[in-house]
């Protein structure tokens, strides 16, 4: 078990540690949001050069659960499609690709916001 | 022009309201801070009972109109009008709040200069003999500004070191023609100054000039010096908004001393790992009405000037990148 966990908390803590180096390091009109953005966009274009895929091998989910794994399966979705099905399937496979997770995040924040108060 | 005009921006009430009574109530957090005791009611936690933070705001404000009256011994029908003004979009919270009382109201958007902004009119509505009686009051709640403002807070952004923590609080005073207490004796009000600050985290930098400059205009107007005022408060610039305005006041050669300070710089301790201190409209009301009406009354402070500071963007125009303008508006309170 171990032989997973540690090389994931390696990369999955890396990444993160870029994150929070953009926000302290950058100027102050670069705001959460922004980082955001850029991750998603950076795993695109990352996992479309196929430089994001030996992170994954080796970090599993530690370079999967943070949001530039979430632009690496938009672009491994993509490129998928297109092999299969040409230029349409470029278009609908990153999202088909990102299904699970998208629909769990709509799913579990519809449960919390039913279950849950904010606590501000 | 009359001369109960001074100057360039001030105004001298010739017959000076007098602050009747003082009402406010507090969130949790702020009831934990160095000025607890000076708080009328402490919420055991944001909601207190309401089903939304818009509500509570709402109902905080309704409670300090009526507490100050009912301590003054005053019925809530015997007062002329109502000023008051609170963050969110539309001035709700005064709205609703004026809703339950059934008197005349006077909605005022200062952002959070607007306790400073509703004693000055308050002030004015009766020194002009339009009124006999008036509640002047604001109200912030941090949970409702901030998801209006900036971000839901169960998002959990981190927050910049220098942003400040908006005040949960409500605070009223109740002004009047005649009776007992401090008086409001000068009104300043301010011009809408625009640096070219556009970060909406860094309120204080973007208000320091607005309140400086204020600070600057009373005391030209009035020919005084700092040292007149035993206390001489800014609404909520924070500590970074304090320092800088200290800079800019020391370049036009007014020094201030030890008797400076910021609401929101009293507010919460560093402890309480706020930031740069507290903000929001009710920040000032707050502190007026609970920690300085109470060393006034008790006679530890006699002569004090509050400056009330704003920041007059909107969430829209700060995402489509305009700069924050900002505006002062100084009251005196005195005991005479």
């Amino acid at each position: 078990m171990f032989a997973n966990i540690i090389p994931a908390f390696i990369v999955g803590g890396l990444i993160c540690v870029i994150g929070q180096l953009f926000m302290d390091l950058t100027k102050a009109s670069i705001q959460p949001a922004h980082v955001l953005v850029a991750f998603v966009t950076a795993g695109v274009i990352l996992g479309g050069l196929g430089l994001y895929e030996p992170l994954v091998r080796i970090g599993g989910a530690g370079a999967t659960v943070p949001l530039s794994g979430f632009g690496y399966t938009l672009a491994k979705g993509a490129m998928e499609g297109a092999q299969n099905s040409g230029l349409l399937g470029a278009f609908s496979g990153g999202v088909e690709a990102a299904a699970v997770g998208i629909a769990a995040a709509i799913i579990f924040g519809y449960l919390t916001a039913l279950v849950f108060n904010p606590k501000g | 022009m009359g001369s109960k005009r001074v100057g360039n921006q001030t105004i001298v009430f010739q017959n000076p309201p007098f602050v009747l009574s003082g009402y406010n109530i507090v969130g949790p957090k702020e009831g934990r801070g160095p000025l607890k005791d000076y708080y009328d009611q402490i919420m055991g936690d944001t909601y207190n009972g309401e089903k939304s933070w818009e509500k509570t705001e709402a109902k905080m404000l309704e409670t300090v109109l009526t507490g100050a009256a009912t301590k003054a011994g005053v019925p809530v029908e015997s007062i002329d009008f109502i000023l008051a003004g609170d963050l969110l979009n539309q001035i709700i919270s005064s709205s609703f709040a004026a809703r339950q009382l059934g008197i005349p109201f006077i909605g005022l958007y200062g952002a959070c200069s607007t306790m400073a902004l509703s004693v000055a009119l308050g002030a004015m509505l009766i020194e002009g003999g339009y009124a006999g009686k008036v509640l002047c009051a604001a109200s912030s709640h941090h949970n409702t500004a901030e998801r209006q403002y900036r971000m839901p807070t169960e998002q959990g952004n981190q927050r910049a070191m220098y942003a400040q923590w908006t005040v949960t609080g409500a605070g009223s005073l109740l002004l009047a023609d005649s009776g007992t207490g401090p008086k409001v004796t000068t009104a300043t009000l301010g011009r809408v100054i625009d640096y070219g600050e556009t970060d909406t985290n860094n309120m204080g930098a973007a208000m320091a000039p607005a309140v400086a400059d204020t600070i600057i205009n009373h005391f030209q107007d009035l020919n005084r010096q700092p040292d007149y005022y035993d206390l001489i408060v800014t609404g909520d610039l924070g500590m970074i908004g304090l320092q800088m305005v200290k800079e800019i006041l020391k370049k036009s050669n007014l020094n201030m001393g030890k008797n400076f300070s910021d609401c929101g710089v009293m507010i919460f301790s560093p402890k309480q790992d706020t930031h740069a201190g507290g903000s929001g409209c009710g920040c000032s009301a707050v502190v007026l009405s609970g920690y300085i009406l109470n060393k006034m009354n008790s006679g530890e402070l006699k002569k004090v000037l509050l400056i009330g500071s704003g920041a007059l963007h909107s969430p829209t125009s700060a995402l489509q990148g305009e700069s924050i303008p900002a505006i002062g508006h100084a009251v005196s309170v005195e005991m005479i």
